[in-house]
């Protein structure tokens, strides 16, 4: 479809030269967006480039310092969410916003409950609309149930199905894709093509690239705030897209260095949890990086608190440099030398209103605490070290770690775990929603810190990042080690087949 | 609605198991267990002092339920929206005492209740406003304003009191009248609960106090008006402290400048241990209400027993911390349910991945 470009539709919702800053951060500047009817329309840019502060602006949540939101081609001024609401704008934002103890239904029609008789709010029609929205995506949520307990895929997935429940003219998702499953990613960009051809304008946000060549015409690029180009994708390569974002051509995405492996740092024998995995036995050796594989609750993430001991095991044996780790013991397994970087830094990887200087602080409090006090000139300089040696982005040193983007994030959770001068290091999903420069920043870490004979297992649902980062890679399904690939051997189609259980290696 | 479209891929039969009530039977059950504990201990005593249930001991139960029952209420909806009012014993006082001048002067009785009630309402809306344009934790601003409309009480009261003498005979006679033995103040008590628990259910301004309890962010992203539901919130609540100041009133026709003294506490304490939660978000009117009449009736069956007067209040601790603990286990549970489930469908989901 190629659309002559002059009598084109009229935008729905445009940008004109909006700025936006937070204190000292110019998180916009001056820029432009046109959203078309019937078009799907990218946002392209690495982390911190703006993009979840111009949706909050189309969004009523900001109010631009300068510039103007146009809806029809008339300015217009949002008071807040609900304005924008109101004028047919729906928004999935980056974080789910969903309220744990109302149920999904609730959730999902919050503020626009259908309506019985004098007002009260028809509870079965609120639960039949809902359970109609999820049969429409594909899935088997109970409407019924609170938002408590979700995993961050079905929260998202809640999400959509709120932006789906009203008549949206626009359709905004800030990355929402980034928990999604194959399949889900495939309904939600079959829903996402039906509305457009309805005539509704579609902003979309995602880091994986291959997605946004599959279902958008256009990608607006932001570096830094300000507007690089607004350009077809038509005849664009993904190595343009990536060069627009950067600024400069990206070294290699896989910096991998060859590492000798020397002794064995980190020995899990026999590792059951009841229910959860079953008879797992690996090895990871100094200066190797293992990548752990598998589909999405496969019991990975489980295997890791259990080593780290954030759970227990019910048998079985875990060992660091040759030093046997009590189950259910993280500090202990702290003093050995392991440390674990986990998947929802959110939740559990940082405090999120303390500030970068704090968070990095966090873990080094052993060192750092003399009689009784924390020395915070020592904490200070030795965060100052690892914010840098990272490349942290951020404004001071005392900013809270909630204003960072996530890219910016992960790296502090990095820090604060690297502080510790780790033995064995376990990252979980290092990369999952981070820009490709970040991406990159953080594959050449983890290679380095493995040449300096660091032991690393590297759990990741990337299968390019584990091919290409991976000296070997060990492949989980429902709860048992089904293969142990080395470098040389592992492919896709090997990976695959023993994460979905076609062939044990 | 725009629910038209063909679906992109083959839909996985929603599991339509019993678990999208299993919260709400809990809920349910938690009140349940509250009403159950009270029968007990109602029977207990009945068995041990046969004089117990007469018809003065019920109509005594009730009467000395109903103003706690209507502070109560009140708080709990603050609580829902994840904030507290500790003004409300102070807010009692003075309107009880403002009522009581009144009447003192010859005053008509149904304006003196109204009189009462809009003296809440204005401390309440005071309250709010504090709360929801101050950025203070409401903690804070409420301990303040306790001690302000105290002050402000003990200025303006001084020594005097009022007493029964002082009222008219017919106002007297409201607070322990009534339909056989359910007395008057009980009945509007009961009338106030209903319909604010069908507005909590049942209306949008209701669940949006759930909602913004819950998550505030979420709720501004959901284009709540937050700030003005925290303070509708507020202003309800110091209305029905109002109210249970004429109640107090009319029950004990006895009204000094040390009325309602730390009576907060105890309101807090019945909330909590009908199971709103503190963290605000969930909880329900009815709950608050069957706390109430629980940690009232233990000051009449302990006497009723034989059991010295001074074991109340270490009983009423004791609920208290039982309330939190039971709470503490009941969530524990529901979100291991909760979180099986979702695994359970995970596994489901990236096994037709698997399969596709
Ligand atoms: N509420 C806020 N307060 C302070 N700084 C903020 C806030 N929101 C965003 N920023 C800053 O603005 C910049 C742009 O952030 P953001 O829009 O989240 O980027 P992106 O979504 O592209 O990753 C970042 O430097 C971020 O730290
Ligand atoms: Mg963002």
């Amino acid at each position: 479809m190629t659309h002559p470009p002059d009598p084109g539709p009229a935008p729905v919702l445009a940008l004109k030269g909006v700025s936006k800053s937070f204190g000292a951060v110019h998180a916009l500047r001056d820029v432009c967006l046109e959203l078309l009817p019937g078009e799907v329309h990218a946002l392209a840019g690495e982390n911190g480039a703006g993009k979840s502060t111009l949706i909050k602006t189309l969004a009523g949540v900001h109010r631009p310092d300068a510039g103007q939101v146009l809806l029809d081609g008339e300015p217009v001024v949002f008071h807040g969410p609900g304005d924008a609401r109101d004028a047919g704008i729906a928004v999935i934002y980056q974080e789910p916003t969903l309220f744990p103890d109302l149920s999904i239904a609730e959730n999902i029609f919050m503020g626009r409950q259908p309506k019985r008789a004098l007002g009260r709010i028809d509870h079965r029609a609120t639960r039949a609309a809902t359970a109609a929205l999820m049969k429409r995506l594909g899935v088997g949520l109970d409407p019924g149930r609170p938002a408590r307990g979700l995993s961050i895929a079905d929260q998202q997935i809640v999400e959509i199905a709120k932006a789906l429940s009203f008549d949206a003219r626009v359709l905004i998702m800030d990355e929402p894709t980034a928990a999604l499953t194959g399949s889900e990613v495939a309904r939600l960009f079959g829903v996402v093509r039906t509305l457009s051809a309805q005539g509704a304008a579609v902003l979309f946000v995602s880091h994986r690239l291959d997605e946004i060549f599959q279902i958008c015409r256009r990608v607006t690029t932001l570096r830094d705030g300000a507007r690089i180009a607004d350009e077809p994708l038509a005849g664009m390569t993904e190595d343009d897209l990536v060069r627009r974002m950067v600024g400069r051509d990206l070294a290699a995405l896989y910096p991998k260095q060859d590492a000798t492996p020397g002794e064995v740092a980190l020995s899990v024998r026999r590792l059951t949890r009841e229910g959860v995995f079953t008879d797992v036995s690996f090895e990871v050796r100094r200066g190797e990086i293992v990548g752990l594989a598998g589909l999405v609750g496969a019991g990975r993430t489980e295997v890791a608190r259990a080593v780290f001991g954030v759970d227990r095991w019910d048998a079985g044996e875990v060992e660091v440099v040759g030093r046997r780790l009590p189950r259910g013991a993280p500090s202990t397994a702290m003093a050995a030398g392991l440390a674990l970087v986990p998947e929802d830094r959110r939740a559990q990887g940082l405090v999120m209103g303390m500030s970068i200087e704090r968070n990095i602080g966090l873990t080094g409090l052993r060192t750092t605490v003399t009689a009784g006090l924390v020395d915070r000139r020592a904490e200070r300089s030795r965060s100052l070290d690892w914010a840098v040696r990272l490349q942290v982005k951020y404004a001071r040193i005392a900013d809270a770690v909630s204003t960072l983007s996530g890219g910016n994030q992960q790296k502090v959770v990095l820090a604060k775990w690297l502080a510790t001068g780790p033995k064995v290091l376990i990252v979980d999903e290092p990369t999952r929603g981070i820009d490709v420069g970040t991406k990159a920043e953080v594959h050449r870490l983890l290679s380095r810190l493995a040449a300096e004979g660091v032991a690393v297992l590297m759990i990741s649902s990337d299968l390019p990042e584990i091919l290409g980062m991976a000296d070997r890679v060990l492949v989980m399904h429902e709860g048992r080690l089904t293969a142990d690939i080395p470098r040389a051997r592992a492919t896709e189609e090997s990976v695959m087949a023993a994460a979905t259980g076609r062939a044990a290696v | 609605m725009t629910v038209t479209t063909p679906n992109p891929a083959p839909v996985a039969e929603a599991p339509r198991s019993g678990g999208s009530r299993l919260v709400e039977r809990l809920l349910r059950m938690r009140e349940l267990a509250i009403l159950v504990v009270f029968l007990v201990m109602i029977a207990i005593t009945q068995a041990g002092n046969s004089q117990f249930l007469s018809e003065q001991g019920v109509k005594d139960l009730l009467l000395n339920a109903t103003i706690l029952v209507l502070v109560a209420t009140g708080q709990s909806l603050v609580v829902i929206t994840r904030n507290v009012d500790l003004s409300v014993g102070s807010t009692l006082g003075i309107s009880a005492f403002a009522a009581g001048t009144f009447l003192q002067g010859g005053g008509n009785a149904l304006v003196a209740v109204l009189l009462a009630v809009l003296l809440g309402t204005g401390l309440g809306l005071l309250n709010g406003l504090l709360v929801s344009l101050g950025q203070v934790p409401a903690l804070v601003v409420t301990l303040g304003t306790l001690y302000i409309i105290r002050g402000v009480d003990s200025i303006w009261v001084g020594s005097r009191q009022i007493t029964a003498a002082d009222l008219p005979g017919g106002f007297v006679g409201f607070g322990s009248g009534g339909l056989s033995v359910l007395p008057w103040p009980a009945l509007i008590a009961l009338a106030v609960l209903v319909a604010t628990a069908s507005c909590l259910g049942h209306f949008g301004s209701g669940r949006e106090l759930y909602a913004l309890g819950s998550n505030p962010e979420a709720a501004r992203l959901a284009g709540i008006p937050v700030r003005r539901r925290i303070l509708a919130a507020y202003t309800f609540c110091g209305a029905l402290a109002g109210l249970a100041g004429a109640m107090y009133l009319a029950r004990f026709g006895n009204v000094d400048s040390g009325t309602g003294n730390g009576y907060e506490l105890t309101v807090v304490s019945a909330v909590v241990v009908g199971g709103v939660v503190f963290t605000g978000g969930s909880g329900s009117v009815y709950g608050a209400a069957l706390g109430a009449l629980l940690l009232t009736s233990i000051n009449s069956v302990l006497p009723a027993l034989g059991v010295s007067s001074v074991w109340v209040l270490a009983v009423n601790g004791v609920l208290l911390l039982l309330a939190i603990a039971v709470d503490r286990i009941v969530a524990l549970r529901v979100a291991a349910a909760l979180k099986k489930k979702s695994d359970r469908r995970r596994t489901a989901v990236t096994k037709e991945n698997a399969d596709a």
